[in-house]
């Protein structure tokens, strides 16, 4: 009896568990079958925290739960995780129904085929590609592919600057030309005050400004054959041109070299010690930060002399897409929810919640879509913006430039020289690490 | 689960003494134990015990092992992380590209190796440095012993991500407390230093972990003099033997063995760890702290290229097992001279 025991034990201890592990599986499973009238939808964060955008999302839920009777099952994602769970959810098959995605990511998370490819029929459930911004739904996918999601918010860079602070300097109006932003930063510059404020250990804002600077001198991250080129001329020239300001122009606090959580350049303008920043809809942080309309001004990021041969591109077209995964539970009902989400009542009052633009053109009758502001980002997303390259490498990009800008931007900040070879062994280094 | 199957079996080995005979079974009962000889289920029985918990450890950490080895021999980027099978076959490449050190790739996976080895030499002889000089200091009874120890212990107990954030608080340029009083206070530097990029960053992660592990050290060499009978000091002090000499000829051979154990977990534990660093600079590390379990991370996740991050986890478990080895090589043989 005695030597049989611990047999016994060790089996009914191994069959425990195998039943405890089945047991769980079963139980998640059981879970989501019992209630196909409901969907799970991942949120991005685009209010000042995780719990305001419950609270700014939660009556449009309960909105779209009313009309069809699905409910809605919120989570929003912290942007730090919001990648690396999209993943997750793809490879194992295991996810949400709905998420946000930055648009950024669509070729490549296109590449994964984790999300359902929108036909011409269910852009037409939509009301068609007319109905969305042009640049906006480019931003959706490779061009030539199905996109895969729908426009949700859109959002461009552009200047804000401090109309006190420029003032006081003597300054009149924004600066038209990057010369006159240099000269404005030399002006407001001083007791511990800035000119431009700028996130340089931030890999996505590094990479955003690169592409936009890089157009501007005349160049390309990827060429025609979608080959990688980043230490092209026209490239090294304008991550030159970023570094100076803290370099040469010395408008930028050597400090910014190690902002990267994407709110201390923003928190620095809101009080006071910059006087500019280059920031994409940023009305709503710096309206909880007690600025009003009124304090600060909005213009577009300078472009360069039409006569230098560069493009004139002054933006990346930023913004949200709204996509549906592949191995959604309630599809019919997902696709439903990318209806109502880019319905117009919900995208006018979503963006104007959140300062962003609407992605379709009969949501801006709204007079809250009226102001100089959203104006003057209707005219940059309208003529003056340009996606970053659609390709499946994207992200790639972002970490290796962007990586790459961090440690340029520690050298500048410390004081070592930025010389256009300086720049381009750097950039050359990120360019061979591109996996083809 | 695994408690109550290896434990309770436990109870009844204790009531079973060597020389009784198995109890006889009775009709129809113990089929496959009746013609085993008595010897081989007396040997037998121990890893039968075992053997449920040793399922479970092969479940937990060999599987995820192999996989990780079978990734490293695919091309697994974002086409095929849905359906992993889809991969093409990668043979050797990832490996020839993580070592072909005349590569960017293989150059900067060098750059970060070595960074990590100079970060784990210092990061483990200082901690050991302070947790042996700490527990030395603590042996003796005085007043507010107890309290000293529990506070040495803090960084220990406190969760990584509160411990660390609050360094990188510290650690800020304009408004960190450490500029504040190493610039504003006392004026040392004229400008303020960066700690968190640049050339100081590397300081700055060794002194953060060193607060991180030193209190490890501490608390298991402690521990350790708890064990060395006081019989030995007052033996030495009779023969005229000082403190130093204490030290040296009762202290240091006395806790050899704890020793030997203590220093290679701390290497394993800093070499690899990843928490401190991700706190402490984000996704991205300086290029002078770039510490490799990060450098991994990046190669593999950030840049959605799990192959390649796969095989560069393979050699630095191959380097680890190997500085194991000869490790527990040397400081057994040395034990068995001596």
């Amino acid at each position: 009896m005695l030597t049989r025991k611990p047999y016994v034990f060790a089996v009914a201890g191994a069959l425990m568990f195998a039943a405890a592990a089945c047991g769980s599986s079963d139980s998640s499973d059981s879970g989501s079958a019992a209630a196909p009238a409901s969907i799970t939808y991942w949120a991005s964060n685009q209010g000042t925290s995780l719990e305001s955008d419950k609270q700014i999302l939660q009556p449009e839920l309960d909105r779209f739960t009313k009309e069809t009777g699905i409910k809605v099952n919120l989570e929003v994602v912290p942007w730090s995780d919001l990648l690396n769970r999209i993943l997750a959810a793809a490879t194992s098959g295991k996810g949400p129904d709905v998420v946000n995605i930055g648009n950024t990511w669509s070729a490549s998370l296109q590449a994964t085929g984790a999300f359902v490819p929108l036909d011409d029929a269910q852009l037409n459930a939509l009301g068609g590609k007319a109905r969305f911004l042009g640049p906006s739904l480019a931003a959706t996918g490779a061009p030539g592919q199905p996109p895969v999601g729908a426009p949700l918010y859109s959002t461009a860079y552009a200047l804000y600057y401090n109309k006190q602070m420029f003032k006081d300097a003597g300054i009149a109006d924004a600066p038209k030309t990057w010369d006159e932003l240099v000269a404005d930063g030399k002006k407001l510059t001083k007791d511990g005050k800035w000119g431009l404020a700028v996130e340089g250990a931030s890999v996505s804002e590094n990479a955003h400004m690169i592409f936009t600077l890089g157009q501007q001198h005349g160049g390309d991250l990827f060429d025609s054959s979608g080959k990688s080129q980043f230490d092209s001329p026209a490239n090294v020239a304008a991550v030159k041109q970023y570094l100076d300001f803290i370099a040469t122009d010395k408008i930028t606090n050597p400090s910014d070299a190690a902002y990267s959580n994407g709110t201390e350049a923003l928190q620095d303008f809101i009080g006071g010690k910059a006087a500019m920043v280059m920031w994409q809809s940023a009305s709503g942080t710096l309206k909880t930060g007690g600025m009003t309309p009124d304090d600060y001004g909005v213009a577009p990021i300078p472009l360069p002399d039409p006569s230098s041969g560069g493009k004139q591109v002054d933006s990346m077209v930023g913004g949200i897409n709204i996509s549906v995964f592949n191995s959604a539970a309630n599809k019919d009902g997902a696709l439903k929810f990318v209806n109502f989400m880019t319905s117009k009542q919900t995208q006018q009052d979503l963006n104007k919640a959140y300062g962003s633009l609407p992605t379709v053109t009969d949501a801006y009758d709204d007079p809250a879509f009226q102001t100089p502001e959203i104006k003057t980002y209707q005219q940059i997303l309208a003529n003056t913006a340009a996606p970053l390259p659609q390709v499946a490498n994207e992200s790639q990009f972002e970490t290796l430039v962007g990586n790459a800008m961090n440690q340029l931007f520690a050298d500048a900040a410390s004081g070592k020289p930025i010389t256009d070879e300086s720049v381009k062994a750097k950039l050359t280094e990120a360019n061979q690490q591109m996996a083809g | 689960m695994v408690v109550s199957a290896t434990s309770r079996p436990g109870r009844g080995r204790g009531s079973g003494d060597p020389g009784r005979p198995p109890p006889p079974s009775r009709g129809g009962r113990g089929r496959v134990t009746a013609w085993l000889p008595v010897r081989l289920r007396r040997l037998g029985l121990p890893y039968l015990l075992i053997l449920p918990a040793l399922l479970l450890e092969l479940l937990v950490h060999l599987i995820p092992m192999l996989i990780g080895i079978g990734m490293s021999f695919i091309k697994l980027t974002q086409f095929y992380i849905r359906n992993w099978s889809a991969a093409p076959s990668a043979g050797w490449s990832n490996y020839h590209l993580a070592v072909d050190f005349n590569g960017p790739v293989g150059r900067s996976l060098l750059h970060s190796f070595f960074v990590t080895v100079g970060f784990t030499l210092l990061t483990v002889a200082l901690s050991w440095f302070f947790g042996m000089a700490g527990a030395v200091l603590m042996q003796g009874e005085f007043r507010g012993r107890g309290f000293l120890r529990a506070l040495f212990l803090v960084p220990y107990a406190l969760p990584v991500y509160a411990g660390v954030i609050t360094w990188s608080f510290l650690l800020q340029r304009d408004s960190g407390l450490v500029n504040h009083v190493l610039v504003d206070q006392l004026h040392l530097f004229g400008d303020k230093p960066f700690w968190l990029i640049g050339q100081n960053s590397f300081a700055s992660i060794v002194v953060v972990s060193l607060w991180r592990w030193w209190p490890f050290a501490f608390l298991v060499l402690m521990a350790g003099l708890q064990n060395i009978p006081r019989d030995l000091y007052e033996a030495s002090a009779i023969d005229g033997a000082g403190w130093m000499r204490q030290l040296r000829s009762v202290t240091l051979p006395m806790l050899r063995p704890v020793n030997q154990v203590l220093v290679l977990v701390l290497f394993l534990w800093t070499f690899n760890d990843f928490n401190t660093p991700y706190v402490l600079f984000g996704k991205t590390a300086p290029q002078e702290a770039d510490l490799i379990s990060i450098h991994i991370y990046q190669s593999s996740f950030v840049t959605w290229n799990f192959g390649t991050g796969s095989a560069m986890s393979v050699l630095l478990l191959l380097f680890l097992l190997l500085v194991t080895a000869v490790y527990l090589l040397i400081t057994s043989r040395r034990r068995s001279d001596a």
